[in-house]
């Protein structure tokens, strides 16, 4: 950057704030007097943007999953900035939206993403009675700080037009550049050492050398029984459903856990084979497959004793096979079994 | 309007804020429940300076601005190192002052 670049910058920036500001001192004042209190324009902004934030606030603490909370914190943050503005802090309104919403919740929702979909909170409370205590204290804090806040009498604004003769950002820059420079100067070690400390705190050495593919390969090999030495079954083959979100079942009528996604089973937005077949069932769509069996219905009657003594087993996912057994007709149940027996 | 709005409305976010991080287990979201705190200060901040007509106010707010972020990094990255040693993001999970 050229050395003559950086003023005009400057300059332009402080004109656009600076327009900004004019306009909302005119939302603000709304042609009335300088100090501007009583403007329908900024109580109709305030009542407005107001209910929004702290319904907000209020979702944001009761959301379960931390990506719906930083969502609707972003909302009460671009409400703030409206805020901002309209008490004649142009300058500080845009910092909000540039930092708050642009840097802070990106940073927020890389971590989030980072952690993982099991971000959600457990309902159980570790303290018994943790939660009540603390909404009655909440509400406690809350009524005793509206209730100062409502009672004291505030004269009206003075407005920012004294303190400010040349517009906001100029008045800040001189206040930051003058009055609290060894502020503005510690303020910039402190960001540089949390900048050094996020660095320091995620880095990690590694400990042992990253095993290779081959590595890998040769330690399924070596584990044993051979299973491990197989590809993972895939989703939903042997069951009626090929999606990626209904198990595949095993030969034995048993389900197959390892053909579901972790990622899948962490949210809990997987559905079991009973559920798929109770809607292709719904749809009404007929099972070519089960008519071309039609003739080995009989055959497949018996396989059923095996299927009963596969609902005994204790298995996250095995009470699918307790809903297959009661959503299914027998038909279904031959055909299934007899895909199986075909393997 | 009258400063008393603003005023009671910093006011609800910070209790908004202050109930968030008691009830919730979430790291997360107990960290942005203290951003809405300091939000709420803020916006009592500015709403001050404009009630005195002082160019004071919003340089404080300015400043915990600043202090905010660079207390987020860090945090965020306290979080992430507690996850990945304890693979939970739940502040219980963490109640052996080591990791």
């Amino acid at each position: 950057m050229s050395p003559a670049a950086g003023p005009q910058i400057a300059s332009l920036a402080s004109q656009i704030a600076d327009s900004v500001a004019l306009s909302a001192g005119r939302i603000a004042s709304a042609g009335v007097a300088p100090s501007d209190t009583g403007s329908t324009g900024e109580a109709v902004v305030f009542w407005i943007v107001a209910p929004i934030i702290v319904l907000a606030a209020f979702g944001m603490i009761s959301a379960r999953k931390a990506m719906h909370s930083a969502m609707l914190i972003a909302i009460v943050m671009v409400g703030l900035a409206i805020f901002y503005i309209t008490l004649e802090a142009a300058f500080l309104g845009i910092v909000q939206v540039v930092v708050y919403t642009g840097a802070i919740m990106m940073l927020f929702l890389f971590v989030i993403m980072l952690i993982g979909v099991d971000a959600s909170d457990s309902r159980i409370e570790t303290i018994r009675g943790q939660r009540a205590a603390a909404i009655t204290a909440g509400l406690g804090l809350g009524v005793l700080l509206v209730t100062i806040a409502g009672r004291v009498l505030f004269s009206d604004f003075t407005g920012m037009a004294a303190a400010t003769p040349e517009g906001n950002v100029p008045a800040i820059a001189n206040a930051i550049f003058e009055r609290h420079v060894w502020a503005f100067e510690i303020v910039a070690v402190l960001l540089i050492t949390a900048a050094v400390g996020a660095i320091v705190l995620t880095h990690r050495e590694r400990m042992f050398a990253r095993p290779s593919q081959r590595e890998l390969s040769e330690r399924r090999f070596a584990s044993g029984s051979g299973v491990e030495a197989s590809p993972l079954p895939n989703s939903g083959v042997f069951a009626r459903h090929n999606a990626v979100d209904t198990p595949g079942l095993l030969p034995d009528g048993s389900v197959a856990e390892d053909s579901l996604s972790k990622v899948l089973v962490a949210r809990g937005t997987y559905r079991t084979s009973g559920e798929a077949a109770h809607d292709i069932e719904k749809l009404g769509i007929e099972d070519p497959g089960a008519q071309a069996r039609g003739g080995v219905e009989e055959e497949g009657e018996p396989a059923s004793d095996e299927d009963r003594r596969d609902t005994g087993v204790d298995e996250p996912l095995s009470d699918v096979r307790h809903e297959t057994g009661t959503d299914r007709t027998p038909t279904d149940e031959s055909g299934d079994d007899e895909t199986g027996g075909e393997r | 309007m009258s400063p008393t709005a603003y005023l009671v409305l910093a006011t609800l976010l910070f209790t908004i804020g202050g109930v968030g991080v008691l009830i919730r287990r979430n790291a997360l979201i107990a960290f942005m429940s203290v951003e809405l705190m300091l939000n709420a200060c803020n916006l009592a901040f500015v709403t001050f300076a404009r009630l005195h007509g002082d160019i004071n106010g919003q340089i404080m707010a300015f400043f915990v601005m600043v202090v905010a972020a660079a207390e987020v990094v860090v945090g965020l990255a306290i979080i992430v190192m507690i996850f990945r040693t304890r693979r939970s993001a739940s502040v219980d999970d963490a109640s052996l002052l080591k990791l």
